[in-house]
């Protein structure tokens, strides 16, 4: 299969395992991270340079109608709903919280979705509430390839036990296997030679 | 094989999606087809799975049949997510940075483009009165939707929401007591009608409206965003054609003119704040 995009939904205790994950990857890693971390309203961006110290990726906050590259690591802004067009470019919005949560894993998820279809891989980590679970079932759905955090080393297991109940899940896993999992099904150029 | 069905029923979907907005544009007038459509599609797609319907065809039916049902569609369009005070260090920026300059004009008069239900409108006003600039000021603030409009007239808002917007004003530099500037009336509050006596509400559509002249100010926050390039390029030649020589546009803090038609045309005034000032000659 080819995989041209990673989506990834974190709530509490996600930071660690989201830094976990991306110390792994190399500077080649071939397609783009797009990731939602539930954060208080009022955070301003602390993660995106705590992430990129750890990271050989770029890290960098998701802009409205910015590109999608691969290299990257998009991070939703806090407070704002973090979407993807066709034309593979972000949208940001404010509407409602969904799941009780601004960004919202779901409707990431679920648009990513139905851009990408079954070249997409969703991984949901550690988290305290249900959000991602419809939207890692509509990634199964429509053949794409699906990643929960092993709910016996995650930081806290409500967010992936609720993903397992929702969907066929296809790695279960702690995070460095996870990091392990993807560079060997998306591969990095060095790799290709 | 599942690949080719999920394809195709992706692009089935695209597809009504584009007819259903054509259709409405063609028999309301209201014309959605440059807002984002990841956006759009999921708003519709809520729509038919509250009425339990089978397709975005026979959601189609239902509104063209009934105004009413386009009436629900267009709440689910626009999106009315608010607060007082939003973002407290844009009206911290705005006191400090664009105030100044407005004192110095015998008149100000302030254009709040989709003003949704009217918090943010009532913010500036009670910032412009604090600043002792209220009562030369005029401000007209629009939208498209005419049930928001109502709301924003009213100025009622939920009694439990006023401790977070106190919390706003304060950080956003409020001088005096945030509670006096309204009445608590059972568990709602009501801005008081001083506030008011300035703001002329009125209904404007940024997609097929036109300009709205001499503006000292505008404010469009968080709207921009729900637009493609092409509308958000119209909006901004509409807001710089508005704007006096000096005047200020001030934008949401996820919006920027960076890599749009009027980029050149305006100074960053606050960057971070997204506020930028119309240059007084074009380079």
């Amino acid at each position: 299969m080819n995989y041209k995009a990673i989506v990834i939904g974190a709530s509490a205790g996600g930071m660690e395992s989201i830094s976990a994950i991306l110390k792994k990857l190399p500077i080649d890693f071939t397609v783009p991270i797009i990731i939602v971390q539930h954060l208080s309203p009022k955070s301003k961006g602390y993660m995106v340079s705590y992430l990129n110290k750890s990271s050989e990726l770029q890290v960098k906050e998701a802009d409205e109608k910015e590109k999608l590259i691969s290299g990257f690591v998009y991070i939703a802004p806090a407070n704002y709903h973090l979407l993807i067009e066709d034309d593979e470019t972000f949208s940001l919005t404010v509407g409602e919280k969904i799941n009780y949560s601004r960004p919202s894993i779901d409707l990431l998820f679920e648009t990513a979705s139905d851009v990408y279809q079954d070249n997409l891989i969703g991984i949901i980590l550690t988290g305290a509430n249900n959000d991602g679970s419809l939207g890692l079932k509509k990634i199964k759905e429509r053949g794409g390839l699906t990643i929960v955090e092993d709910p016996d080393t995650a930081m806290v297991n409500i967010m992936p036990k609720a993903a397992m109940g929702a969907t066929e899940i296809d790695y279960i896993l702690g995070v460095d296997n996870i990091a392990k999992i993807i560079m060997k099904l998306v591969g990095y150029k060095n790799e290709r030679g | 094989m599942i690949k080719n069905n999920t394809k195709e029923s992706i692009e089935g979907e695209n597809k009504d999606v584009e007819i259903l907005l054509k259709s409405i544009f063609e028999k309301y007038g209201y014309d959605f087809r440059d807002y984002s459509r990841a956006h759009i599609k999921r708003r519709i797609l809520r729509r038919v799975n509250a009425l339990d319907l089978k397709s975005i065809r026979e959601l189609e039916y239902k509104i063209l049949e009934s105004k009413e049902e386009f009436n629900f569609l267009l709440e689910d369009f626009s999106i009315n997510v608010t607060d007082m005070f939003r973002d407290p260090s844009f009206y911290k920026s705005f006191r400090e940075e664009v105030v100044p300059i407005l004192k110095t004009y015998p008149f100000i008069r302030i254009w709040h483009a989709g003003c949704s239900t009217g918090e943010e409108v009532y913010s500036m006003a009670i910032l412009l009165k604090e600043e002792g600039l209220y009562d030369r000021s005029q401000i007209y603030a629009t939208d498209f939707n005419e049930h928001v409009l109502k709301k924003a007239k009213e100025g009622i808002y939920d009694t439990d929401l006023i401790k977070d917007y106190a919390e706003n004003y304060e950080e956003s530099g409020g001088k005096a007591s945030f509670s006096d500037y309204y009445k608590n009336h059972y568990n709602e509050v009501k801005i008081n009608e001083s506030l008011k006596r300035k703001i002329i509400f009125a209904d404007h559509n940024l997609v097929t409206d036109g300009i709205f002249g001499e503006m000292h100010v505008i404010i469009c926050r968080n709207v921009l965003i729900y637009f493609n390039k092409k509308l958000q390029n119209r909006t901004l030649n509409l807001f710089y054609e508005s704007l006096i020589m000096g005047g200020f546009l001030c934008l949401g803090s996820k919006e920027s003119i960076k890599f749009t038609d009027i980029e050149n045309k305006f100074h960053n005034l606050v960057e971070k704040e997204n506020i930028f000032q119309k240059k007084l000659i074009i380079d």
